[in-house]
């Protein structure tokens, strides 16, 4: 009986270190959320922004996963060099796109909303990027990877619906296709984009 | 007679070949799913796009970038009164989908916002708690109906849509949209062909203005803005027609399983 409670007592008390160390994804999306704000109404030039955005992105967003998952199913094709080299480019054009698109934002203002959760792995983030005078109101929905509970990461934007890596996906794989799956092309014009 | 002819003969032809009808959601939803979608005549297709970006700059795009400074107030008037409009093709195809709930409550949303909301200007019927307002069209019926989207097209003008969808707007100018017949179509001495004209004149410029930073953004950082305007136009297509708010990137997760597992 003693031990019975002693196990008991024992499973409750690594259940909650457990749980103490997780990040919700709401929070988790809120706080990231913040981030960004505090770094694009910050006093500080251009450059220096789009530094932080990008350490912003490093810490948060899976690019890696984003990147292969963008890629398609040319992935299986690859030898580990190319996947190597893939990552490498994939990274440098993800963070040069990434911080390009939220640089031009001044102050934007994010509600989290609510969350779904759809499995073990993944939570859905809901979030509303409030209406200025020269734009509505934009829905935006996170896809959280929650598959390490203490280091959630950011996996898809949806926006109105929309999904950016969904969209991003068929943009590699409408250059692929125009020129006869090779690879190569899809790395120059990553380079090309990220150089210029 | 001869072009009326000519338009049911296309419709008729274009509908055979692809209808197929779909037994449920799964089918359609597989059915409208992008990556599915053909683009069969890409050469053209691009040819087209570009000279839609060269109107974009020449018009479009200088009189959206007026028409968003405007005060507030003018521009969600000027939206509501179009939307408002949108509800003569809404209405017919809650009716053509089977939802005659919400026909109903649409109908009722034109009334009171053409009335007490003066013209269409204010969105009254949101006031009194109706319902979100989602449009339909006569693709979206067609789709409902199991008629498959056929190839992609990228029309001059008019911009990104499928054979289906192409078709589909046919059915606005043979009776289809009450505010066509009014306007257009029948001389009722009230309005004219430029009423018509103008409110789709002023859509395409309010779509344009609400969505212009987007763009932009989208243009600047795209590889190929051609295909992400094309996976942005379908994937919006298909959440229409399955009328759902899931994230329908959501439902099929293969990859992502696959680059876990690799």
């Amino acid at each position: 009986m003693k031990i019975n409670k002693f196990f008991i007592i024992i499973s409750i008390y690594f259940l909650s270190i457990s749980n103490l160390y997780s990040i919700e994804p709401d929070v988790f999306v809120q706080s990231t959320v913040n981030r960004a704000s505090k770094v694009l109404s910050e006093n500080l030039s251009k450059d220096d922004k789009i530094k932080k955005l990008k350490q912003i992105a490093l810490e948060t967003v899976d690019i890696a996963g984003i990147g292969f998952y963008t890629l398609g199913p040319i992935r299986k094709t690859l030898n580990q060099d190319q996947k190597d080299e893939y990552a490498k480019i994939f990274q440098k054009y993800f963070l040069k796109s990434f911080s390009s698109r939220l640089s031009e934002y001044t102050n934007p203002e994010i509600d989290v909303l609510g969350k779904e959760i759809l499995n073990q792995k993944y939570t859905i983030v809901n979030s509303l990027l409030k209406e200025t005078s020269e734009r509505p109101e934009i829905k935006i929905d996170w896809r959280i990877y929650t598959k390490d509970p203490e280091n959630p990461l950011i996996r898809d934007l949806i926006i109105e619906g929309l999904s950016l890596a969904r969209t991003q996906k068929e943009e590699f794989s409408s250059i692929l296709k125009s020129n006869n799956d090779d690879i190569n092309v899809l790395f120059k014009s990553l380079k090309e984009f990220y150089n210029n | 007679m001869i072009k009326k002819i000519g338009i049911i003969l296309i419709t008729t032809l274009a509908l055979i070949v692809n209808s197929n009808a779909a037994s449920d959601g799964d089918l359609i939803l597989k059915k409208n799913n992008p990556s599915e979608i053909e683009d069969c005549s890409e050469g053209f297709n691009r040819a087209s796009f570009t000279f839609n970006q060269g109107l974009d700059k020449i018009i479009f795009k200088p009189v959206a970038s007026a028409y968003r400074v405007l005060p507030s107030p003018i521009k969600t008037g000027v939206s509501n009164s179009l939307d408002n409009l949108t509800n003569l093709v809404t209405i017919p195809n809650n009716i053509l989908q089977g939802d005659f709930k919400m026909a109903g409550v649409n109908t009722g949303r034109f009334v009171i916002n053409t009335t007490v909301g003066i013209l269409g200007l204010v969105d009254v019927a949101q006031y009194l708690g109706f319902t979100e307002y989602e449009k339909e069209d006569y693709g979206q019926s067609l789709a409902k109906a199991g008629v498959g989207p056929g190839c992609y097209i990228v029309l001059p003008v008019l911009g990104p849509s499928t054979a289906r969808d192409t078709v589909s707007t046919f059915a606005n100018f043979l009776g289809g949209d009450a505010w066509y017949n009014v306007t257009v179509k029948n001389d009722t001495q009230h309005f004219s062909d430029i009423d018509y004209y103008s409110s789709k004149i002023t859509g395409g410029v309010d779509f344009r203005a609400k969505n212009f930073d987007s763009i932009e953004n989208l243009e600047k950082n795209s590889l190929d803005f051609y295909a992400s305007v094309k996976s942005l136009y379908l994937q919006d297509r298909q959440q229409r027609i399955l009328n759902t708010k899931k994230i329908i990137n959501t439902q099929d997760d293969s990859d992502w399983e696959e680059i876990e597992n690799q």
